[in-house]
């Protein structure tokens, strides 16, 4: 067995199959209608709230008390190493993963807090492309709690907006996650149990305005 | 208008009194109706069960019978289905780039009944008058493949003297699928089975529909069950009125 | 049943599921709750068909410069660090990945559900060499717990109950075996379990929703964070697409991610879905293997008709609304690909020669409820329509073929007709009752065994039409 082999016969044959196929021309995308940013705000939080992880909405000076309420007393807290100092309440055992934390050390934090790079209002999904507020997927994996801060002006409306927004971080090679409320199955007669694997509690946080650092 | 009624081989064989209500449906509304005595049948079942080449011969014949029709009126919406949707794709399959062309310029010319007298004629009240209790099955090809919509349904809210009773599940299959009836026996009818349980459930005399395939199947199921309900193809009720009831 | 291959005739299997009352019961509140869900869904969308259509030429300009598509995946994947190969069946595949496997000397890994893997057979492939493939999707795992196979491909052990699941929990986990029948005790049950399994297995194998040839992404589309685990914490990853899965551009993505989650788990996204390109360094495997398999595809890929099949994002919408499958269930199918999708895809891969699959177009009443929910617009029932001609055309002359030739020919002219339909009233005589026939024989007894037929009446349409105008001339 030979991979160059199957490489070319495979080609061979999908040539000969299409041969004389032309590709048809893609329609437009087509648009729902636009909203408002304050409307797109409350559609994000509906949908969040949807999915049954918790949303919270704060001027850029209570993102602390949001995020300290989010941690619910949790204190073993990673923390990506790109993110904003000020949103961290005082009295955590900070875990940077600098350097790389283990599977088990990483095992071991209660808690995880980012930021994203892009969120959807009509599906309520936050894009992380794991820059330096995200840290890399693992850190978002294992925790069990995720908060999650979003500036306000970093919710787009629609699914190709988010695309769109990310396409610079894809061909740059990172990677992404796209998360959409907490971790769910419905595999036992379809009854939804929220929390299987990934964090099994998300709580957003949406900064209204962030101070230039 | 002048329509070429194309009865179809189950009306013609088994529901004759279906054709007649079609005629006299037809004719009380002003239209003119022939019939061409040379047709027989569309090809569905031959095209269904994977009989293509015999299937062609039957849209051939189809073809030769109607090609100078001003209209062709049917009261069978999988019939008219067949025409429309599955003759163009047939001639593909045979290869046939001149015959893909005569059905293609046909297709937009043919109707099932009902369809026919609300979006072509524009008349939904046509002066029925028909006193039962009735429930209506909406047929599959009539209502994915043909997309007759709520037509059925507005002929029949402005029929008289008629209770018309909400079927649950109405669009659901009814489990007939032609060949399938035969060859699936025991999954089709377990969808009778349910078909035939919302019908009674309703409580209606009649269950009604626009194809007398999926009511001879329905039918059979209901004798079966000696449940007293019955079925009664749609232009039966349309062509009943207080001096003369067709069904 | 195993990967593809039917081990019965479709009606023969389908009458095992439908005489069970509580498998029936089971599968009826469950596509019928998903039904509603999905009509919910579709329904938020006033640009849904709009979007269906986007979804189907999207696709079908992937498919028509499918070899172009594949070679520029292979090329970015490479260029980040990744490694493709090609495989053009399901020994090609297994091998491969048997071979990753033994490399780096593990007896264990872990999977995400992909049906792929489950067509190439790969499990019980690996098995034999030794390696246990632990796998960590809930229904997955309950499957294999219980050494069954899926019902469905979206909610594979979808024929299981809670008690079921209890009792198979109970004796299967270690440390368990006091689990309530509770739903989310019994989720917590697995994840105690593989929570050891995803911090410390070295390698994984997962399927593939979506590839972009522009940027070597590949995406997998999940709920339950396994995936996230399997595709983020081991070493080594092996990735498993059919060769269909490939878009050209990443923008190409957009609507896919639209049309999945409402026609899937009728939800208006999926909790998790990850992509990646190649190896990231510092994040995530450092070993990441692409096969690309083809198993039948290209022949599917040849056929003007059945090409549209290659669209299938898997979504499951066609099984929920189905109302054969509603009664059979997945497994009468007797392949990893159920209901009507299954209908057009398994005879398709595996050929018309198939005396099991070959029945599997048959399994429809064209009802045509399929193709209203396909996301990406396949006619299923055109499809299954043209499979049938196929599947005669094989056949060749049969007791069926030449009853067909006869009644077709009867229908060949207007006096030929009428004179069958006279022979018809003779020779049907001794059968009727009371207007009625209860009881036919050879092939149509299907028919009666649950339905009577009505009797041909005296007069046919077209005698009357002929009495009628001789009366009015």
């Amino acid at each position: 067995m030979s991979n160059a082999e199957a490489r070319l016969e495979m080609l061979t044959r999908i040539n000969r199959a299409v041969s004389g196929v032309e590709a048809p021309a893609l329609p437009a995308y087509p648009q729902g209608q636009r909203l408002e940013h304050e409307a797109m705000l409350h559609q994000f939080q509906d949908r969040i709230e949807d999915y049954r992880a918790s949303f919270v909405r704060v001027p850029a000076a209570e993102v602390m008390e949001a995020v300290e309420a989010a941690l619910a007393g949790a204190k073993r807290v990673l923390v990506p190493a790109g993110l904003h100092p000020d949103f961290l309440p005082s009295g955590l055992e900070l875990l940077r993963d600098d350097p790389p934390l283990s599977h088990a050390g990483l095992d071991g934090a209660e808690a995880v807090v980012t930021g994203c790079a892009v969120a959807i209002s009509e599906t309520g999904t936050i894009i992380l492309d794991h820059a330096p507020d995200q840290g890399r997927r693992a850190l978002t994996l294992i925790p069990d709690l995720h908060i999650c801060i979003i500036r306000a002006e970093q919710i787009v409306q629609s699914v190709l907006e988010g695309v769109q927004l990310v396409e610079a971080s894809v061909q740059a090679g990172q990677p992404l996650t796209w998360i959409s409320g907490g971790s769910a199955t419905s595999d036992i007669e379809l009854v939804r149990v929220e929390g299987v694997h990934g964090p099994r509690r998300l709580c957003v946080v949406v900064v209204d305005q962030i101070p230039v650092h | 208008m002048q329509i070429d009624l194309f009865i179809t081989c189950i009306n013609d064989a088994m529901f004759p009194r279906t054709g007649q209500a079609t005629v006299r449906l037809l004719e009380r509304l002003g239209q003119t109706v022939r019939f061409n005595a040379n047709q027989t049948c569309c090809g569905q079942m031959h095209l269904n069960t994977g009989y293509r080449d015999d299937a062609l011969k039957l849209i051939r014949k189809f073809v030769d019978d109607y090609r100078d029709s001003e209209v062709v009126v049917m009261p069978s919406g999988s019939c008219a289905a067949m025409v429309r949707e599955l003759y163009p794709e047939a001639a593909k399959w045979g290869g046939d780039q001149d015959l893909l062309r005569e059905v293609e310029e046909l297709a937009p010319r043919v109707f099932e009944l009902s369809e026919f007298l609300v979006n072509k004629l524009g008349i939904d009240d046509v002066g029925a008058y028909y006193p039962h209790r009735v429930t209506y099955h909406p047929t599959c090809h009539a209502m994915r493949v043909l997309r007759v919509g709520d037509a059925p349904l507005k002929l029949l809210r402005n029929v008289r003297g008629m209770t018309l009773l909400e079927l649950e599940g109405s669009e659901e299959c009814c489990g007939f699928g032609g060949t399938f009836s035969v060859k699936n026996p025991d999954v089709s009818a377990a969808m009778l089975a349910d078909k035939t349980r919302h019908i009674l459930d309703t409580g209606a005399e009649v269950c009604t529909a626009g194809d007398n395939s999926c009511l001879l199947h329905i039918g059979g199921g209901l004798h079966r069950l000696r449940s007293g309900a019955g079925t009664v193809h749609l232009a039966e009720i349309l062509a009943s009125t207080e001096g003369e009831v067709f069904a | 049943m195993s990967g593809l291959h039917p081990a019965k005739p479709f009606p023969e299997a389908a009458r095992d599921k439908v005489n069970q009352p509580q498998l029936r019961a089971n599968l009826r509140k469950v596509t019928h709750t998903i039904r509603e869900k999905r009509l919910r869904a579709v329904g938020e969308l006033p640009h849904w068909e709009e979007l269906r259509v986007l979804g189907e030429a999207t696709k079908d300009a992937s498919l028509a410069n499918l070899s172009d598509r594949l070679l520029q995946l292979e090329a970015s994947v490479k260029a980040r660090g990744g490694q493709v190969h090609w495989a053009r069946d399901a020994a090609e595949a297994r091998e491969i990945v048997v071979r990753i496997a033994q490399a780096h000397q593990v007896d264990e890994l872990i999977k995400v559900k992909s049906i792929t893997s489950d067509e190439i057979e790969l499990n019980a492939a690996l098995q034999e060499r030794g390696i246990h493939a632990i796998e960590t999707d809930l229904a997955e795992l309950i499957v294999q717990l219980s050494h069954d196979t899926p019902s469905h491909i979206l909610v594979p052990a979808i024929h299981r109950n809670r008690a079921e699941i209890q009792a198979l929990f109970n004796r299967e986990l270690p440390g368990e075996g006091s689990l309530s029948d509770s739903p989310a005790e019994l989720a917590g049950a697995a994840r105690r379990y593989l929570r050891h399994k995803f911090l410390t297995t070295k390698m994984a194998v997962s399927g593939v929703n979506f590839a972009v040839a522009e940027t070597g992404t590949v995406c997998v589309v999940e709920s339950e964070g396994n995936g996230r685990m399997c595709l983020t914490l081991p070493e080594v990853l092996v990735s498993i697409m059919g060769v269909e899965k490939v878009l050209e551009k990443w923008e190409d993505l957009a609507v896919f991610m639209e049309l999945l989650p409402r026609s899937s788990t009728a939800e208006r996204m999926n909790p998790y879905t990850s992509f990646w390109s190649g190896v990231t360094p510092g994040d995530g495997p450092q070993e990441f293997h692409l096969i690309l398999l083809d198993n039948g595809r290209t022949e599917v890929l040849a056929d003007a008709t059945g090409r549209q099949t290659l669209r299938c994002i898997r979504c499951s919408a066609c099984l929920n609304v189905c109302p054969v499958y509603e009664r059979t269930g997945g497994h009468a199918y007797g392949s990893v690909y159920p209901g009507p999708i299954g209908a057009i895809l398994t005879p398709q891969l595996l050929g018309m020669a198939d005396k099991n699959a070959n029945t599997l177009p048959g399994a429809s009443s064209l009802c045509g409820a399929c193709f209203d929910a396909c996301p990406v617009r396949i006619n299923i029932p055109q499809v299954l329509i043209y499979l049938r001609g196929e599947v005669t055309a094989e056949k060749g002359v049969t007791a069926e073929a030449l009853a067909m030739k006869t009644v077709g020919y009867a229908m060949s002219s207007g006096w030929r007709f009428e004179g069958a339909l006279k022979l018809a009233r003779v020779g049907q005589g001794p059968l009727v009752k009371g207007g009625e026939i209860t009881s036919l024989p050879g092939l149509l007894g299907g028919w009666t065994q649950s339905r009577d037929l009505k009797a041909v009446p005296p007069q046919s349409f077209r005698e009357w039409w002929k009495e009628r105008e001789q009366g009015s001339e």
